[in-house]
């Protein structure tokens, strides 16, 4: 995979959840992922066709998520109900909008996919293809989310 | 100096994700409007659009069934809406995508993510634009 892709996910990914979220939160070291096991109980997962394709996966801890969802809506939430599972797919679906946007700048025709939403207790991520995954680890002050990207190539 | 913008006009706001419309109806409930409707998705928003008095209509680019683009032609074609103001909220900033929506008569749009006081720009050029016009 093309190492220079995994900066304008995690420029966006701090962009996003700043903006929208009113949440800082802190990139750790990407580390290569080799199982389809989350990191967490939520996920969206967005396909991204190119050249090349590929996809990207935001998964979150419910204590990361429910503050963040909270932060951004002024109100607060107990539990990953239907209304935390549509700001995951919102969320996954403007960073990986934000990045695309970085990547087109660069010469890169990418088209993303409406994302979908996976969540419960050991929940799978399946990338759209069988490259290697990279996963970079953020933490917030309310717990730890995962960007997760695989491309072909 | 800033637009006079009727505080109790229709929006229509149209995104595929609850979340989008809670977060574009909050931002504008804080500048002030009063008067919010919601479509999920182009298709319902025509439908809405044609039953229904709209004033302002903002609306997401990318959603299933008729994408915000489609949306946007399918105003200008319509007769009693062909001049409402639209503003569309992307993730696509793309040049070729900004270019589609101005052919299309986009009145503004913003680019995700935002912040309440983009929002409010975005819409107070739209109405100084309308008022000049």
């Amino acid at each position: 995979m093309n190492v220079e892709f995994i900066n304008p996910f995690l420029s966006a990914t701090i962009s996003v959840i700043k903006t929208m979220c009113f949440t800082d939160v802190k990139p750790g070291k990407p580390f290569l992922k080799k199982d389809q096991a989350s990191c967490g109980d939520v996920s969206g997962i967005v396909g991204i066709t190119g050249p090349p394709n590929g996809s990207m996966s935001l998964t979150f801890s419910k204590d990361s998520i429910v503050q963040i969802v909270a932060n951004m809506f002024g109100e607060s939430f107990q539990e990953v109900n239907d209304d935390i599972k549509d700001a995951v797919g919102e969320l996954s679906n403007m960073i990986s909008g934000t990045a695309r946007n970085e990547l087109g700048n660069k010469g890169y025709a990418f088209k993303t996919s409406i994302p979908t939403v996976v969540s419960g207790p050991g929940h799978e991520i399946r990338h759209m293809c069988k490259a290697p995954t990279i996963a970079i680890p953020f933490s917030t002050t309310a717990g730890a989310f995962v960007v997760e990207i695989s491309f072909e190539g | 100096m800033k637009p006079e913008i009727n505080m109790n006009m229709k929006v229509l706001v149209v995104d595929d994700f609850a979340t989008m419309r809670k977060i574009v109806r909050n931002i504008l409930k804080q500048i002030g409007f009063t008067n919010i409707v919601e479509a999920d998705d182009g298709a319902h928003a025509m439908e809405v659009i044609k039953e229904d008095k709209i004033d302002f209509v903002v609306t997401d680019w990318n959603m299933p069934n008729m994408t915000g683009l489609e949306l946007l032609k399918n105003i200008r074609a319509t007769e009693k809406a062909k001049d409402t103001p639209v503003l569309m909220v992307t993730a696509e900033g793309l040049a070729d995508n900004v270019v589609d929506a101005v052919k299309a008569g986009v009145d503004n749009y913003i680019v995700k993510p935002f912040t309440a006081e983009t929002v409010q720009a975005k819409i107070e050029q739209i109405f100084a634009k309308r008022a000049k016009a």
